[in-house]
């Protein structure tokens, strides 16, 4: 499940795999939203590349971890995967977090793309999805 | 008349080539067959050739009326599409054929063996006006059009039915074929299209405008053809592919809408010409924009075709790019949905041309592209001039051959120019690559001018490694405290001293408030003047591995304003934070792959830099409170010391 929000945190991307509790998950990623916020102000060093790990974010029951990825540009992109899923390392995190940053750089090279617009290309996308297929 | 013991002779002649071609069924056509079906003939084929050209055979099938695929059937039994072309005792069994059919036989060969009223063509009159109407008359674009179009020009006819306004360029090669309808008849698709391209090109200079206005004079008229067209639009296809079999066809003129014909490649030239007039250089993504969006295709659409065309993802397109984002444009106007990724004819192709003569001179192409427009000009013109059919596709498989060569030494030029132009155009893609990508990305790399990008690689790899090593990354694995403890706490500043002071001053800018640490930790950093020489020489190597990746960000700046890219400034502000005097060198030899390793190095210096900072901050403040217990210490070592020397 991924999400990716500029700096006014409304979403530009949103995808997820298990189709079931979406509204959980918008609602897990919203919140998150507001612990990325505060690590940004909080450490204002090495904005690039920062990625923070939550183990059991909300409830005890529910084991997924949320990973952020902030840009230079504060675009923020979230993802919350099972905890089921432990084969899933940091370094396949981070390199799953700069193939999002590539395609959204590309996307960004579109002239006829305004910032700001819904992600409807369709190469993102396919790369999400392929990115979501490997982990699931 | 005179035709008549003619076609008699012909018609006789052609009974007993039918009867060998159909595997003996003896035709046998009655006098007013005979006689008509000569005329048909010499109408398709004035000169006295055997061989009837498939276009006007094509037309005149469709002029019967019939459905496109009886006419399909005919042109099988008949035997026109094994033997290549339509001759005489071929034609005459097609007629017969198209008899039948209209008196709702099947097409077998066996119902021409009855008596069959003769064939019906409706609008033949029609046909036959304006076959022989003026150049000036427009109406005969339509015919030459049906002719010589690919299915996807016919397309475009059935849209001109629906569509008034003024539509995109790929309308203008339609409009300008007018000039020479006499010539459609017996010069194959080929030159009609020579000739459309020298009217084109004759009206090169006129803008959009002009050739709407054209256009719309088609508009009307083309109401009256467009449901006709639009039912036959698929047979002049069958005949001609079967006119095509018979010349050589060196170009590859299959069905498929994906490649791009010379003519609409020349089309694209003079169109990428017209928005930017170095073929070598890039059209920026704002100007691309606004051309595109003339097209009147939807957003999403504009963006989807500009995804699939623009490879390298920089921007801006170059002219094979451009190309391969016209035709998705012009196929996309003609009904076509648009492909998930982009087909292999309108993207290796070019670049495999690109990439065929990486080595050449790059002083051969300096003079390259401008003899290249004027020689393509001549050569059309040239071949205009001719009309006799037999010559034709000799040369016409010759100059194709040559003018793809000049294509592709046009393609190949316009990578290559990148390299006398002082590498800018090459290093900002690189360059813009870099960027974009923040990390490796080889499958983009694979597109764009690998080959050259190796040859520089090679030359660059030697000088720089060197640096690179020294850039302490030993020192920055090693995170654990107690070892830093032990080693040398001045030999850990000074070694990483240089970097920081250099990567710090943006990030302040960036983050002010959030570090008094950091403000502290500048005085303290730069008072230490004993490392003044492993500041320098540190300095040294920072200068030289970052200002290759710097100046071309630099030039990635100013020649990408119309990216959308504000998320790698910041990148570009953090990254280069040598002062610009610093680094003039020469921007000319950079090689992507370079760039990559020197942005990995950079971002896991950067990455080492944060954690050592961090460390160097809580070290920082330890060493305060050490400080701290050690005058305290003293003082209570000097309230005591009175009493023990007294």
């Amino acid at each position: 499940s991924v999400v990716c929000c500029p700096p006014q945190n409304y979403p530009l991307y949103i995808r997820s795999v298990p189709t079931e509790n979406e509204l959980k998950f918008h609602y897990t990623v919203h919140t998150s939203l507001d612990v990325v916020d505060e690590k940004i102000s909080a450490m204002g060093k090495a904005l690039v590349d920062q990625r923070e790990l939550y183990l059991g974010l909300l409830y005890p029951t529910e084991d997924y971890k949320v990973y952020g990825y902030v840009t230079n540009s504060k675009v923020k992109f979230v993802m919350v995967v099972d905890s089921s899923n432990t084969a899933l390392r940091d370094n396949e995190i981070r390199s799953m977090f700069r193939k999002l940053h590539n395609s959204y750089t590309d996307i960004m090279c579109n002239p006829f793309y305004n910032p700001g617009d819904r992600i409807h290309s369709r190469a993102f996308d396919n790369m999400v999805n392929s990115m979501m297929m490997q982990v699931c | 008349m005179e035709q008549g013991p003619a076609g008699g002779t012909s018609a006789a002649a052609a009974a007993a080539a039918a009867a060998a071609g159909t595997g003996g069924l003896l035709l046998s056509l009655s006098e007013t067959e005979q006689q008509r079906y000569s005329e048909l003939f010499s109408r398709c084929c004035p000169p006295p050739e055997a061989a009837a050209g498939g276009s006007s055979v094509g037309e005149l099938f469709r002029a019967s009326q019939l459905p496109p695929d009886t006419l399909h059937q005919i042109t099988e039994v008949c035997g026109a599409k094994r033997m290549g072309y339509f001759g005489p005792a071929q034609f005459y069994i097609a007629l017969k054929l198209i008899a039948a059919a209209q008196s709702g036989f099947p097409v077998r060969i066996e119902s021409i063996k009855n008596e069959l009223p003769l064939p019906r063509f409706m609008a033949l009159k029609n046909d036959t006006e304006v076959r022989y109407g003026t150049p000036a008359e427009l109406h005969g674009v339509k015919f030459q059009v049906t002719h010589a179009t690919l299915e996807k020009n016919s397309y475009k006819r059935t849209d001109e039915g629906d569509k008034q306004e003024p539509k995109s360029p790929p309308m203008s090669p339609i409009c300008s074929p007018p000039a020479s309808p006499s010539t459609y008849q017996r010069i194959p698709l080929n030159y009609g299209y020579s000739k459309a391209r020298s009217g084109l090109e004759q009206q090169h200079g006129a803008p959009y405008e002009v050739r709407h206005s054209t256009h719309q004079q088609d508009g009307p008229s083309s109401g009256n053809y467009g449901p006709k067209s639009a039912l036959t639009c698929s047979t002049p296809n069958r005949s001609l592919s079967v006119e095509r079999e018979q010349q050589d066809s060196s170009t590859h003129y299959s069905d498929d809408p994906w490649r791009i014909t010379e003519e609409q490649r020349d089309y694209y030239i003079n169109q990428f010409r017209s928005l930017q007039p170095d073929l070598n250089a890039f059209i920026s993504g704002s100007v691309a924009k606004n051309f595109f969006t003339k097209s009147k295709l939807p957003i999403p659409e504009l963006s989807h075709i500009w995804e699939l065309s623009d490879v390298d993802c920089d921007g801006a397109l170059t002219l094979p790019e451009f190309c391969a984002a016209f035709h998705l444009v012009v196929a996309r106007k003609n009904g076509y949905p648009l492909p998930e990724t982009l087909p292999e004819t309108l993207l290796p192709e070019y670049l495999q041309a690109a990439s065929l003569k990486p080595m050449r001179d790059c002083a051969l192409f300096d003079s390259y592209p401008e003899p290249l427009p004027g020689s393509q000009q001549t050569r059309d013109f040239s071949r205009t001039e001719k009309s006799s059919a037999e010559e034709v596709p000799d040369k016409a498989a010759l100059l194709q051959d040559g003018k793809k060569d000049d294509k592709q030494a046009l393609k190949v030029s316009t990578a290559l120019k990148t390299i006398p132009k002082e590498f800018q155009h090459l290093t900002v893609k690189t360059a813009a690559q870099e960027s974009s990508a923040l990390k490796a990305r080889p499958r983009s790399r694979s597109y764009s001018s690998t080959s050259i990008e190796d040859a520089m690689k090679k030359g660059e790899e030697p000088p720089t490694p060197p640096p690179r090593p020294q850039k302490s990354h030993s020192r920055a694995s090693s995170l654990d405290l107690n070892k830093i403890f032990q080693q040398n706490s001045q030999v850990v500043r000074s070694g990483w001293l240089p970097p920081p002071p250099p990567a710090l001053p943006p990030r302040p800018s960036v983050s002010q408030t959030e570090q008094p640490s950091e403000v502290d930790l500048h005085p303290q950093m730069n008072r230490p003047p004993s490392q003044a020489e492993e500041n320098s020489s540190a300095k040294k190597e920072v200068v030289l591995a970052q200002p290759p990746s710097k100046p071309a960000r630099r030039k990635l700046r100013t020649e990408a304003q119309g990216l959308e890219t504000p998320e790698l400034s910041p990148t570009i502000n953090v990254t280069s934070s040598l002062p610009a005097s610093k680094a003039h060198l020469p921007v000319q030899k950079q090689s992507s792959k370079q760039k990559r390793a020197i942005q990995t190095a950079i971002r896991k210096n950067k990455e080492a830099n944060a954690v050592l900072a961090r460390l160097n901050s809580e070290l920082q403040q330890q060493l305060k409170e050490v400080h701290k217990e050690r005058i305290a210490l003293e003082t209570q070592l000097e309230q005591l010391r009175p009493v023990t020397v007294l």
